[in-house]
């Protein structure tokens, strides 16, 4: 218990803290929500179209932007065998990192995503839908990401190995998210998308932990 | 606890060059090991195979006082390796606290080894203000804070002046005589008096 504890604090202060926080993927985010009627036009029947699956996009990318540290910077600096050697399973411990950089990044995307939504003319009754939708899908980001940012650590070009990994696994989320969503806007079946995508978070969540600690310790020994 | 550790015929390969193969040693409880060898013979391989973090090619470690290898690792050892797992962004303080209380230390006890290793004026500065034997010192914390009865050091006194090895080799001397163990690597003498295993052929 002490242990979770202790890592969970310095997990969040450290992805709080560096590389600018949640700054950055939420500046992302809005940055490219304004970039898109500059380069689509701002009739209103082409954006609100697209609107959920251009938010889909963009927060699947801003998921990876934060990934690439998650392992990458305890690994070179010896911090990673003093995890890997602690009171916690390695798993248990992966599972912390994720938490971390989901609370840190994930958690505030969701939360400027249905912005981006709406002012990309989304109606503002989607809202709860897309927060919801959203948290669960960069929960999903975050511990499928994981998998690539474990399994690039001893390798060179690692960001690239890690970004062919995980595009294809962000795949599915990016779907059944969409999919949810763009169902609600159109007054048709909306659950099945969400169902689909808590289950694909639930995976994840279960999962990929065991995929990162198999690959941290595969790059520690 | 662990009451001694036996190496049986231990072999190590790395990037398929055997590193060295039946390996026999034994430690017990108030002793202290020295390894030694040329750059590459495999000291540090094997102080990360005894901490579980390397795999063995072949042959056994057993932890005697301790049925499970895992536990005896997870609980009752301490890896301090060349590198320093510090993060310069953070402050000294926030990192030895991390370090110290991950292994299950109390925040008093943390205070106090900082003390004894001479850190206590620095704990506010962030990490990347400290030198080398600074940060060696902090990593060194942990001993101290949280004890356990087996200290794995790879190269851990390199980076520390004359005084900062008379200290090290004080408390290495009292953790011995509690009855704890010790398996070093190093290129230079311990400054306590230990067996020695040469890697080196």
């Amino acid at each position: 218990m002490s242990g979770l504890g202790v890592l969970l604090r310095r997990e969040l202060s450290l992805t709080w803290g560096a590389g600018g926080g949640p700054l950055l993927s939420v500046g992302f985010l809005i940055a490219a929500t304004v970039l898109f009627p500059l380069s689509l036009g701002s009739a209103a029947q082409i954006l609100g179209a697209v609107a959920a699956g251009l938010v889909w996009v963009l927060l699947a990318l801003a998921s990876l932007l934060s990934l690439e540290r998650l392992f990458a910077r305890d690994f070179e600096d010896g911090a990673l065998d003093i995890i890997a050697l602690g009171p916690l399973p390695l798993e248990a411990s992966c599972a912390v990192k994720c938490l971390a950089a989901w609370l840190t990044n994930g958690a505030p995307l969701a939360l400027a995503s249905p912005l981006a939504a709406v002012a990309l003319g989304e109606p503002v009754g989607a809202v709860p839908l897309i927060v919801l939708t959203a948290a669960l899908g960069s929960l999903a980001f975050v511990f499928v990401g994981g998998i690539g940012a474990a399994l690039s650590l001893v390798s060179r070009g690692g960001a690239l190995l890690q970004t062919l990994i995980v595009l294809p696994l962000l795949i599915p989320p990016v779907i059944f998210g969409a999919a949810a969503v763009f169902a609600w806007t159109h007054g048709l079946a909306w659950t099945p998308g969400l169902a689909l995508l808590a289950a694909y978070a639930l995976a994840a969540i279960g999962l990929g932990p065991i995929a990162m600690a198999g690959a941290c310790r595969n790059a520690l020994g | 606890m662990i009451a001694g550790i036996t190496l049986e015929a231990v072999a190590l390969v790395r990037g398929g060059r055997t590193l060295f193969e039946g390996l026999n040693a034994r430690v017990g409880s108030g002793r202290a090991l020295t390894v030694t060898g040329p750059n590459g013979a495999g000291k540090t391989s094997l102080l990360r195979a005894i901490a579980g973090l390397v795999r063995l090619a072949s042959g056994r470690i057993a932890f005697e006082g301790s049925a499970d290898p895992a536990e005896a690792r997870r609980f009752h050892s301490h890896l301090v390796g060349h590198q320093d797992g510090l993060k310069s962004a953070r402050t000294a303080n926030d990192e030895l606290l991390f370090q110290a209380r991950w292994c299950g230390a109390t925040r008093q006890a943390a205070l106090a080894a900082a003390e004894r290793l001479g850190l206590a004026p620095h704990l506010a500065l962030d990490v990347r203000r400290l030198s080398a034997g600074q940060k060696r010192r902090l990593a060194l914390a942990r001993l101290l804070a949280a004890p356990r009865a087996l200290w794995l050091l790879d190269e851990a006194l390199a980076p520390l002046d004359a005084g900062g090895r008379a200290l090290m080799g004080e408390i290495m001397a009292e953790h011995v005589a509690a009855g704890g163990l010790i398996i070093a690597a190093a290129h230079d003498p311990l400054p306590i008096a230990a067996d020695t295993l040469d890697l080196g052929r």
